[in-house]
């Protein structure tokens, strides 16, 4: 049933983007979300739309797999874009059917927001895509490092990330065996009026919260045992390394952006 | 109610980068009343195949003819309740499904969503409390107070008071104390002879297989590789081997026996009273012909 999402998952790989320093690519997403923001004309948003394609193209996941994992959103995406067809009312009339007009503005605003949406969903796929959760984590505790000085407990909020990703997985397997044993027992999640649907989501939700309590207090007591102390002096296994193709890749977005600003309206 | 599979494909995460087979091309029936045992080293595909025996996956590909319904791959399978209340499964470590507040609650539930009357199901949840081999008192507990074998037995008690036509167990003694493994294989076994209850077992044992099955089916790599009575599978050990399986303890021990007194007993012996009647015969010809 969930098995087709991809949001949130990885894919083990060695393209250029899997290469990456996890550091290089979570600044990249940032400064990219800003970016996007610079688009605001055909020729600026066509740029935005390339350069994805090729960042696409670089991490080496296949169109499809992301075109059809991010189904969902996709279908957010069409709703955003037919309301703005339907709400926005300046600029000539393109298309005159009678009960609604089609405006200028509103198509290009309806195209405009759908392709920003859409690079977004994107970029940020292919940064949980190529990376993985535990080098996604590491690169983020030491990027906000610095905000130690201001009593950030850093090391617990990114150590809390990483549980959180690592169990997601679990649970959603946990969720569909229990789901499966209970529909094994005549209960019916997909059928029927709604009452009796929320009715059959406890005997889901109860032995779910149970085997995820008993899991984490499980945890926290394998962590004790190995004698987890928190961060205070802990060293690192997986060291970070910053390589050329991170500047690389970093100096390519400043690029692109210099490109947005002088190309926008 | 028989269960037959034709050409049954099934791959999980279908159509992503994570996409994997877990059965190919498998074909395997099983008639009505009979106890079949489907042995397979781990991850052979066992506890998928079983959850194709109630419609709980629909085949990527091929048919499975459940009494007179087919699911088949592609096609919209409609209703497939009243097929679930005769397919009873009791999974892998069941004691994770309870969730009611209390044990007979619990037990209830089965049935009640097949629209047994609530004094039914009450009364039923009574009889198996016993037949499972708990106090009644424990009734009014909740689930989750009792001790991982209780709870295991509360579990089966909630399949069984659905009253299947077929039911399937997917290594229902694992992690249970020795004693408890016997009283829950005999339990089930006795309700296959009383009732005719077709059983489905997946073990890991081939001392139960062995004991209890009329018939046993080897899965290897998520193919259905071989089919038979446990008598002549379990003699072979050369393509048993080749399944990364063993045969039961008792037939290895006859083996042993007959390499030492360079002599072939006249059977495999699947259980240790069968071994010992056949050894006593063979010391007392062994006296007469000294
Ligand atoms: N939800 C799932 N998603 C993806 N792959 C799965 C899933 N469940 C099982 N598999 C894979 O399918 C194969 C068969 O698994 P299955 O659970 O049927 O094995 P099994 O014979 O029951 O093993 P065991 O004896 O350990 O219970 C395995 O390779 C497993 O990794
Ligand atoms: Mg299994």
């Amino acid at each position: 049933m969930m098995e087709k999402m991809i949001f949130g998952r990885y894919i083990p790989g060695n393209s250029f983007v899997h290469q990456l320093d996890p550091r290089s690519k979570l600044i990249f997403v940032f400064a990219f979300i800003i970016i996007v923001f610079l688009a605001n004309n055909i020729v600026t948003y066509a740029i935005l739309l390339a350069f994805t394609l090729f960042v696409i193209l670089m991490s080496r996941i296949r169109l499809y797999f992301l075109v059809n994992g991010l189904k969902p959103v996709i279908f957010l995406m069409a709703f955003t874009f037919i309301l703005h067809i339907l709400m926005n009312k300046e600029g000539a009339v393109l298309l005159d059917l009678g009960f609604m007009k089609i405006h200028e503005e509103g198509l290009k605003q309806g195209i405009f927001i759908s392709m920003r949406f859409l690079v977004l969903v994107f970029i940020t796929s292919i940064l949980t895509l190529t990376t993985s959760p535990i080098s996604i984590t590491d690169g983020l505790e030491t990027l906000l490092n610095p905000l130690k000085k201001i009593k950030l407990p850093v090391h617990e909020l990114a150590l809390m990330m990483s549980i959180s990703l690592r169990f997601i997985p679990t649970l959603m397997d946990e969720t569909d065996k229990i789901m499966k044993a209970q529909m094994a027992r005549g209960s019916d999640l997909s059928a029927g009026p709604l009452k009796d649907r929320l009715k059959a989501v406890v005997p889901l939700l109860v032995p779910l919260f149970v085997s995820a309590f008993k899991r984490a207090e499980d945890l926290a007591t394998a962590m004790e045992v190995r004698g987890y102390r928190g961060g205070e002096g802990r060293t690192r296994y997986r060291q970070l390394k910053w390589d050329i193709k991170d500047t690389m890749s970093l100096v390519l977005l400043l690029a692109v952006a210099a490109t947005l600003w002088l190309l926008r309206n | 109610m028989d269960i037959k599979l034709q050409q049954v494909s099934y791959a999980y995460s279908k159509g992503t980068p994570f996409e994997k087979y877990a059965l190919h091309d498998v074909e395997l029936s099983i008639a009505s009343g009979t106890y079949e045992a489907i042995i397979g080293h781990t991850g052979s595909g066992k506890s998928t195949i079983l959850q194709h025996f109630n419609g709980l996956l629909k085949p990527s590909s091929g048919t499975v003819h459940i009494g007179d319904r087919v699911v088949e791959a592609g096609k919209k399978a409609k209703e497939l309740k009243p097929i679930r209340q005769k397919v009873g499964i009791v999974f892998q470590f069941p004691e994770h499904q309870l969730f009611e507040e209390t044990v007979l609650k619990d037990i209830m539930f089965g049935p009640m969503n097949f629209g047994v009357s609530e004094k039914d199901a009450e009364k039923r949840a009574r009889e198996l409390i016993t037949l499972v081999g708990l106090p009644d008192n424990i009734l009014e507990k909740s689930p989750f107070d009792l001790s991982g074998g209780q709870m295991r037995r509360v579990a089966i008690a909630g399949v069984l008071a659905m009253e299947p036509e077929v039911i399937v167990l997917d290594e229902p003694t694992a992690g249970l104390d020795p004693r408890g493994q016997k009283e829950i294989m005999d339990l089930f076994y006795t309700l296959h002879k009383e009732k005719g209850l077709t059983t489905i077992l997946v073990t890991h044992s081939m001392e139960d297989a062995a004991r209890y099955a009329d018939r046993i089916a080897i899965m290897h790599e998520g193919k259905c590789v071989l089919t038979g009575e446990p008598r002549a599978l379990f003699a072979d050990s050369a393509t048993l081997a080749k399944y990364r399986l063993e045969p039961p303890r008792v037939v290895r021990f006859q083996h042993k026996v007959e390499q030492m007194i360079g002599k072939k007993l006249s059977k495999v012996c699947l259980i240790e009273e069968e071994l010992a009647e056949e050894l006593g015969q063979a010391i007392r010809e062994g006296r007469a012909e000294q």
